[in-house]
């Protein structure tokens, strides 16, 4: 086996791992670490590809968290990338699951457990603030981008859509959008 | 033997039933866990309020807790097992072929659309938490309900994370040192 290969996988099981140890709020929280670590520090993938990925995801079955870091470590990996950033992602829950079904049952009512979790969720929300500032300049730059993040954005928040019809009805407006512009541009040649 | 795979298949199901994730599933994974007495409806709580406050997907921590519960550390690996190896198989799939035809025109013309769209959902989940860690009761006036602490700690968190640069997983263990902090204080 490759060795460079090899070597990838285990920084993506590291990387997961603590990826896995720190999301907190559900699958988009973990964008934020993936920004960071995937995408300024090892340059695996670009900053789009991140948004590439997460709605490939949102659209097959299985959990958000875990998809993604499947689908990240095939990309960079293949098949062996994806085998360890999955394991790596999973084994932190596992590990502090595990400990509470078997130890702590009363966890949720032990001091300080929810006065840190409060810190936490704020916390959370300002990582996501700045990674959707920072997404939000590179995926959503023309009109028809911002339009679209906003509808998209109050069709879940204020109507609770299903995530799967927005991206259906989304993808279908960016190829009627694209036809537009070959249109368009065809005319002008045209002319 | 036969409590394992079905704690397997179980979850697998569970897995491959869920798109789009969130709580969309609780029903579905409540059905299932208290029609076999897995769990009762309270042991069910218990969960969504142990996976709030700890990393990992409900899901997957529903899977294990269950697995462990039933059959020690060697159920609760199948029971997770079980809701990642169908979608680890359909994943995989689907990066290969995409991975194949990301370059092409109409790929990149759905894309375009899907781009923005993930955005406003990313935006979506934000004010979720947002409002979740701001004001999560919503009594009397608005600004009677804003938890002022966790307005503090946001912004302590955003100029961390933008004017100094920290590491996203330091900024969750800060968030939560101030969290007791501020609330066992204030």
């Amino acid at each position: 086996m490759n060795r460079t290969l090899l070597k990838k996988a285990l920084k993506l099981f590291t990387v997961f791992f603590r990826i896995g140890a720190f999301t907190f709020g559900g699958g988009f929280a973990m964008i934020p670490y993936i920004e960071n670590e995937i995408v300024e520090k090892n340059h695996w993938i670009e900053s789009d590809e991140i948004l590439d990925i997460f709605a490939v995801v949102q659209s097959v079955p299985g959990v958000i968290a875990v998809n993604s870091s499947t689908f990240v470590g095939y990309r960079v990996a293949g098949l062996l990338g994806a085998f360890a950033a999955t394991i790596g992602v999973v084994l932190p829950s596992y590990i502090i699951i595990a400990v509470i079904a078997l130890l702590l049952y009363n966890f949720k009512d032990y001091p300080y457990v929810a006065e840190a979790f409060y810190g936490i969720q704020a916390g959370v929300t300002a990582l996501m603030v700045h990674v959707v500032i920072k997404l939000g300049k590179k995926g959503a730059k023309n009109l028809f981008g911002l339009g679209l993040a906003a509808a998209s954005f109050l069709a879940l928040t204020v109507f609770g859509a299903p995530a799967i019809m927005i991206l259906l009805v989304s993808g279908v407006l960016g190829l009627i959008a694209m036809n537009i512009r070959r249109i368009k541009k065809n005319n002008e040649e045209r002319s | 033997m036969r409590i394992l795979f079905e704690l397997f298949f179980v979850f697998a199901k569970i897995g491959l039933f869920t798109i789009g994730g969130g709580y969309a599933m609780i029903p579905l994974i409540t059905q299932e866990i208290t029609s076999r007495n897995w769990l009762t409806l309270e042991g069910v709580i218990d969960i969504i309020a142990i996976s709030e406050m700890t990393p990992g997907p409900f899901a997957v921590n529903s899977a294990t807790f269950i697995g462990v519960q039933q059959m020690g550390l060697v159920g609760g690996a199948f029971a997770t097992m079980g809701v990642i190896v169908p979608s680890f198989v359909i994943v995989v799939m689907v990066a290969k072929y995409f991975t194949k035809f990301k370059d092409h025109p109409v790929v990149q013309a759905v894309l375009s659309g899907l781009r923005p769209a993930v955005i406003g959902l990313i935006a979506s989940s934000t004010f979720l938490i947002g409002k979740n860690a701001f004001a999560p009761e919503i009594t009397g006036t608005w600004l009677q309900s804003i938890n002022w602490r966790a307005v503090v700690i946001f912004i302590l968190g955003l100029v961390g994370i933008i004017k100094l640069k920290i590491h996203p997983a330091l900024m969750i263990i800060i968030s939560a040192a101030l969290g007791i902090l501020f609330f066992s204080i204030f």
